[in-house]
């Protein structure tokens, strides 16, 4: 695990309810800077919902959402998106700009963030593209490309602005097993590369323990963990073995597995 | 009972306020720099340059019936000689604007509720706020710029068709005297007829962008669900409705001021 011991993101008892359905009851979570923190837990738990706080998209019924320091809460629009000036994010489904082509989606923060050239944009987009081995498809529309395509673009899109924290929304679901390695394969290297944090909500137990540095679980509308994959795995909180036992099958909870080799 | 109308009337004063908060939102964020000129350059294209074909069609059409149905209700009177005047003042005060309106509601008014409906429904609203990218300032300003600027051209064209219109019906096939059909018209239209057609054209133009975005940007937030290719078309649908319904109210409540 990487040391550092800046916190990127701080979520102090954080609570939200939708209605009389209250989905976040108290979730607290540190994501130290530099760290790559993996969120699982079963559908419709709240993974979605507590993303979209730390995005600042939702705003907490009770509780803090610290990023750097600041209360997202708290912050007046400008202020807010000064915060987001540092993110990236990856969206379940890429939400692409559908009626603008590849090369103009990845441009679009470049254009309305900067005062660079169209040269310059030119080049930051295509050393991106060329990241995410994307070749050719400057002048395609997404409806044009294939679901892995489409996550690396939107990956290239994420990262264009060279962001300090990036987001991660389900990045393999929908995709196979080739496409799912091609994305955390570009996900190492860009990370390895442009060193940012990343927060990653995803369901694809075990392989996103690979990546992770630190892996919390939510479930019920409470945070458990945040603990390193090993310790995840062998934790003996009831909630966590029950659902590692789920994802990843009985061979991790047995006694003598837990003591030789792990 | 009482709890259900309570309910309700809380649902929709909920509705208002977010509306008029975003009206307001977008109208600060036109008056505010950078001003960016391409965006608007785009969006009067769309709703304005391509708009034009259909309100040509329609203006043209509205003269030659205004023309027909006027010059027989004028001969009971003999007077078919104010042919031109009754098309005219008809035209400029109430059925240019009207019409045009309408016709623009359904062209452009109905895409732009779906188009930014969907790009709800993506998530791709949400990616613009997560990049730091002002969604009024960004979707939503260039399209209310490009309604204003566009509507009063729009309804001016639907004038100048109708007018002309008019023209072919009654002067060319029922015989009215060319110079009557020109001469009257200049005689009995004033600059506050012209005037009451463009305030009208600039409120409808207004109201429609102010609908359609309104109704395309919220539709997660719709009681009866906005999700999904259904809920796209259920809110384009009632923006389309609640844009036609407000365009006659308002040019009720207008026409009752101006006069």
């Amino acid at each position: 695990m990487k040391e550092t011991n800046n916190i990127a993101i701080e979520l102090i008892d954080v609570e939200r309810s939708f209605g009389t359905q209250q989905v976040l009851r108290k979730v607290n979570l540190v994501v130290e800077e530099g760290t790559t923190t993996v969120i699982v837990g079963p559908s419709g738990q709240g993974k979605s919902v507590m993303l979209k706080h730390m995005l600042g998209l939702l705003r907490p019924d009770r509780g803090q959402v610290l990023v750097y320091g600041q209360d997202l809460a708290r912050l007046g629009k400008s202020q807010l998106n000064e915060v987001r000036k540092d993110y990236g994010v990856l969206f379940q489904n890429a939400a692409l700009f559908d009626s603008m082509n590849i090369f103009d989606n990845v441009a679009l923060p470049l254009r309305e963030r900067t005062e660079f050239g169209e040269d310059e944009i030119r080049d930051c987009v295509e050393e991106k593209l060329a990241l995410m081995d994307l070749d050719g498809v400057n002048e395609k529309y997404p409806a044009q490309l294939s679901g892995g395509m489409k996550k690396r673009v939107g990956l290239a899109r994420a990262l264009v602005m060279n962001p300090r924290i990036v987001f991660f929304d389900e990045p393999t679901t929908g995709l196979d097993v080739s496409r799912s390695n091609e994305i955390y394969r570009l996900f190492y290297q860009t990370q390895a590369r442009l060193k940012y944090t990343a927060v990653i909500v995803s369901h694809d137990v075990p392989k996103i323990f690979k990546l992770a540095d630190r892996v919390a679980l939510i479930a019920n509308g409470v945070v458990e963990g945040s603990m390193t994959p090993e310790e995840f795995q062998l934790s003996e909180d009831p909630n966590i073995r029950s659902f590692v036992r789920e994802t990843m099958g009985p061979l991790y909870c047995s006694k003598e597995e837990e003591t030789c080799g792990l | 009972m009482l709890e259900k109308i309570g309910d309700e009337v809380l649902y929709y004063l909920e509705q208002a306020g977010r509306m008029g908060i975003f009206l307001f939102t977008c109208l600060l964020n036109a008056v505010r720099p950078p001003y960016k000129i391409s965006p608007i350059v785009r969006q009067i294209h769309f709703i304005g340059h391509r708009s034009v074909f259909v309100i040509l069609f329609t203006g043209t059409f509205t003269g030659m019936v205004l023309a027909l149905q006027g010059y027989y209700t004028l001969r009971r009177f003999g007077s078919e000689a104010l042919l031109g005047s009754a098309v005219a003042l008809a035209l400029l005060r109430e059925l240019g604007p009207v019409i045009s309106a309408l016709m623009v509601v359904g062209r452009a008014g109905s895409a732009i509720c779906a188009e930014i409906g969907i790009m709800r429904n993506s998530e791709q609203i949400d990616a613009l706020e997560c990049m730091a990218i002002d969604p009024y300032k960004y979707l939503m300003v260039p399209k209310f710029i490009a309604a204003i600027v566009a509507m009063p051209l729009l309804t001016s064209i639907f004038d100048v068709a109708g007018i002309v219109g008019g023209y072919l019906v009654g002067v060319s096939m029922l015989g009215v005297p060319a110079g009557s059909y020109f001469q009257e018209m200049y005689r009995s239209v004033v600059w506050a007829d012209v005037e009451m057609g463009l305030v009208k054209s600039l409120v409808f133009g207004l109201l429609i962008i102010w609908i359609a975005t309104a109704k395309g940007f919220f539709l997660h937030l719709e009681r009866s669900g906005g999700f999904g290719a259904e809920g796209v078309s259920r809110t384009t649908t009632s923006a389309v409705v609640l844009s036609s319904v407000a365009i006659l109210v308002s040019d009720y409540l207008i026409s009752a001021i101006l006069l």
